[in-house]
């Protein structure tokens, strides 16, 4: 028998930065707001000992326990998913600040271009530039609307940049604290650029350059370009989270609980309106119901998803007859780039996180597409993150992979290798969706997400352009060796990628065609919001934290006026 | 080269008559006369021992958490020590103590998946798919390297630890290429994870075991734990550092 505990005004279901801002917001307000949280609390105390790159980056300390809950994942409806045993293509995260503990700190605004993509391809390119099949469709807010709400998260974050990308939107307020250091090896791809005529500009970094108070009154320390961020959590508190941030600011009004170990296993409904969410202690396995005025879905991107889909919330996606929003639109993200090597050595292992150089001259619409097979592009930036020894092992061509040549060519190339990068867009297809499975099921029987992804045409087009313009750039760089990264063939969970996983509860216009109204509102249950990544309705050529902070203030912005007035907010 | 050093280090075992399992990485000779961990390591790897002052500890003394079996821990060194080999530039595998650390990660909860989706029903799949057998890791290492020993028997009729590099090389290469069978698993993931968990005991903090007196991180340049590069970040010269464990913030 679940226990039923006192009603709040709020719930949120994960307390990363979604829940955390949501949180903070409505609890100043006055709003009685309780976060479950599956993970556990953690604070900047906890990360004193965090230089230790096997278990925080190779065994995945930060991570969420797959042996309670995984996905599973198949190329095509062809084949038969099966679960994805151990991490690797993305990194979930668990624990109070979620994947804003172990981000690197890279914020950016998704671009004007991002929000009304549709219409403005359709505008410039004709409606056939792409095949029907890629399911592009305008977000249902510009980006001149969510401006504000990005100003405010980049003040909350106390975010380090500068105001120099001719691509970008058009900013209300600069940067609240100046860029990072630009360092030697920064400066060689500055350099580069420049020459081949492109706009090289600091990137906007969540590590900050220094100390600063947000308008909440928390305190954010400088970064000491230690070199141990992705993955990682900061023993500075110099990497904005949401635990040094909006959860104490939430905290501070006396509004606001976190009940740790509590996993939300489904969204209570009565009629039109859900009525709070059932949860089950992670360590005893006792079974809780949350009621609440307003439900708000604040974990990521695949268990906001699998929510829905078990509380049996809004229509299912059907690939067959491009029906049904939910688990429409799941994107990823392409990685073109080059590695050069170098003769002298440099200090890799120095950085930050976000410490890097970017040019947006091949991102969003900056360039023609006209003569191209692909639309849109990847910002490109080196980054100085802090190359660490059981990861980086860089190898010139046709080296291998073990024994005395590997040991020697691994060691020599450590400290002289660099690689530019791009964050290559990702558009929605047909194919490529979030489902349930209907074999395997979590620890706690509830069924797993099922994830139905391969990469596209327009993603190898994409891949092999911005390849050789990364290419281009580290030559001009002056690197003895360039290689440009493998043209790419079939989407693979093994290896590493991006954890920037995108759509499949994707917000519009139109409930039609989206989950959620341009409040993160659910269309079909008005006290439901479902807020994150999840509800870009393909992927932009950036990290998506900036963009999801925004939609987040904007999702606070709507829970505090329904409850005041209630109804739909569109 | 690092071959004639293999080969005359198993003769000196051979000779002295004392089990490998017990001597190469010098855990218990080692603990037995007290030595540092420094000297444990580099004596029998053939490098210079005791150049920065080790202290006496008890955790010189190094054991099987994981192996009850010496031969197949013997089998294990030998592997690692041909994917990362003793040379001019440093100590190999045995000599940083990565057999000891993926034995010591084999007991815990590396070894036992605790951490990865154990629930049937095992099927396999596509390559993109990732890995699907029902073994656990430490289930995968027993079984690859007993195999390894059997393919020595089968190719050489001989065991594994007494091969040839060249031998030993062409069996790690045959289970690179995936054409060892293996029951439940298969010969290419085993490789692969092998490889790795030879580099995690090489670049791994030497809280683990492995990376003995931080060599690993000096061949290759990299500082261990350090709290600020914040003076040093916009030097244009390459700054050399010496080493930290993130243990020394304990002690």
């Amino acid at each position: 028998m679940a226990t039923t505990l006192d009603k709040v005004d709020v719930v949120t279901v994960g307390v990363g930065w979604t829940g955390g801002i949501i949180a903070a917001e409505c609890a100043k307000e006055g709003l009685k707001v309780v976060g479950l949280e599956r993970g556990q609390e953690r604070s900047t105390e906890d990360y004193s000992m965090v230089h230790d790159e096997y278990r925080y980056a190779i065994r995945y300390e930060l991570m969420q326990d797959l042996s309670k809950e995984t996905i599973t994942f198949r190329n095509s409806r062809d084949q038969k998913a099966l679960p994805m045993r151990q991490l690797g293509s993305f990194l979930l995260g668990e624990g109070l600040g979620g994947a804003g503990t172990h981000w690197n700190g890279q914020n950016w605004r998704f671009l004007p271009y991002d929000f009304e993509i549709k219409s403005m391809t359709d505008a410039k390119y004709g409606a056939d530039k792409l095949p029907a099949e890629y399911t592009l469709q305008d977000w249902g807010i510009t980006y001149d609307e969510l401006e504000p709400y990005f100003d405010k998260f980049e003040k909350t974050a106390g975010i380090s940049g500068e105001d120099k990308n001719p691509f970008w939107g058009k900013r209300s307020s600069d940067y609240p604290t100046p860029p990072m250091k630009k360092t030697p090896l920064l400066s060689k791809f500055e350099t580069a650029t420049s020459n081949l005529g492109y706009t090289p500009f600091m990137m906007p970094s969540a590590n900050l350059s220094e100390a600063y108070e947000n308008p909440d009154g928390q305190q954010i320390a400088a970064c000491q370009y230690c070199g141990f961020c992705e993955r990682f959590g900061c023993e500075y508190g110099a990497k904005t989270s949401p635990e040094i941030t909006v959860v104490p600011a939430a905290r501070a009004t006396g509004n606001y609980d976190i009940r740790f170990n509590a996993n939300v296993v489904e969204v209570m409904k009565e009629g039109d309106r859900v009525t709070g969410v059932r949860f089950i202690d992670t360590v005893t396995f006792e079974e809780f119901i949350q009621p609440a005025e307003v439900v708000v879905l604040t974990s990521y991107v695949m268990n906001n998803a699998k929510l829905l889909m078990v509380s049996e919330i809004g229509q299912m996606y059907d690939p067959e007859t491009g029906e049904g929003s939910l688990g429409k639109n799941y994107a990823y993200q392409i990685l073109p780039g080059a590695t050069g090597f170098f003769d002298d050595q440099m200090n890799v292992f120095m950085g930050a996180g976000a410490l890097g150089m970017t040019i947006d001259d091949f991102n969003g619409d900056s360039f023609d597409h006209s003569d191209l097979d692909f639309i849109h592009g990847a910002s490109i930036s080196m980054t100085q993150t802090g190359s660490r020894p059981i990861a980086s092992n860089p190898l010139p061509p046709d080296t291998p992979s073990w024994g005395a040549d590997f040991k020697k060519a691994s060691i020599e190339n450590y400290t002289r290798t660099l690689s530019v990068g791009g964050q290559g867009a990702s558009m929605p297809h047909r194919d490529n969706y979030l489902s349930l499975d209907e074999t395997y099921k979590d620890v706690y029987g509830v069924p797993l997400l099922q994830l139905t992804y391969n990469f596209t045409d327009q993603d190898r087009a994409l891949h092999k352009y911005l390849t050789e313009k990364a290419v281009e750039i580290m030559e001009e760089m002056g690197a003895k060796t360039v290689v440009g990264r493998s043209p790419i063939s079939d989407y693979d969970i093994v290896p590493y990628q991006t954890t920037h996983n995108t759509g499949g509860t994707i917000m519009g216009g139109d409930p039609a065609t989206s989950v959620v109204n341009n409040y993160l509102q659910h269309w079909d249950m008005e006290n439901l919001f479902v807020v994150g990544a999840g509800n870009f309705a393909h992927n932009g050529g950036y990290n998506p934290t900036g963009t999801v902070g925004a939609l987040a203030y904007r999702c606070a912005e709507g829970v505090i006026k329904y409850s005041k007035d209630g109804g739909s907010l569109v | 080269m690092a071959e004639k050093k293999n080969v005359s280090r198993r003769d000196f075992l051979k000779t002295s008559g004392i089990a490998a399992g017990a001597l190469v990485g010098g855990g218990i000779i080692g603990g037995v006369i007290g030595a540092n961990t420094r000297q444990d390591t580099a004596a029998p790897s053939g490098g210079e021992a005791g150049q920065s002052g080790g202290t006496e500890t008890t955790e010189s003394v190094r054991g099987l958490q994981f192996f009850k079996n010496q031969q197949e821990f013997a089998v294990l060194q030998q592997a690692t020590e041909r994917i990362f080999p003793e040379d001019d530039l440093g100590p190999g595998a045995i000599g940083l103590g990565i057999p000891f650390f993926i034995d010591h990660q084999l007991a815990g909860s590396y070894g036992e998946n605790s951490r990865e989706y154990m629930q049937p029903p095992f099927q396999e799949g596509e390559a993109t798919q990732g890995y699907q057998s029902r073994l656990k890791r430490n289930e995968l290492f027993r079984q690859g390297l007993q195999k390894m020993q059997q393919e020595a028997q089968g190719r050489f009729e001989a065991n594994f630890v007494d091969l040839e590099a060249e031998q030993m090389d062409e069996i790690l290469t045959a289970f690179q290429d995936d054409e060892v069978d293996m029951q439940g698993a298969n010969a290419q993931f085993f490789f692969r994870l092998l490889r790795q968990a030879t580099l995690n005991g090489a670049y791994a903090d030497p809280i683990y075991g492995g990376n003995q007196n931080m060599d690993a991180w000096r061949m290759k340049g990299f500082p261990g734990h350090r709290p600020s590069y914040i003076n040093e970040i916009e030097s244009e010269d390459f700054v050399e550092f010496d080493p930290h464990s993130v243990g020394d913030m304990l002690s």
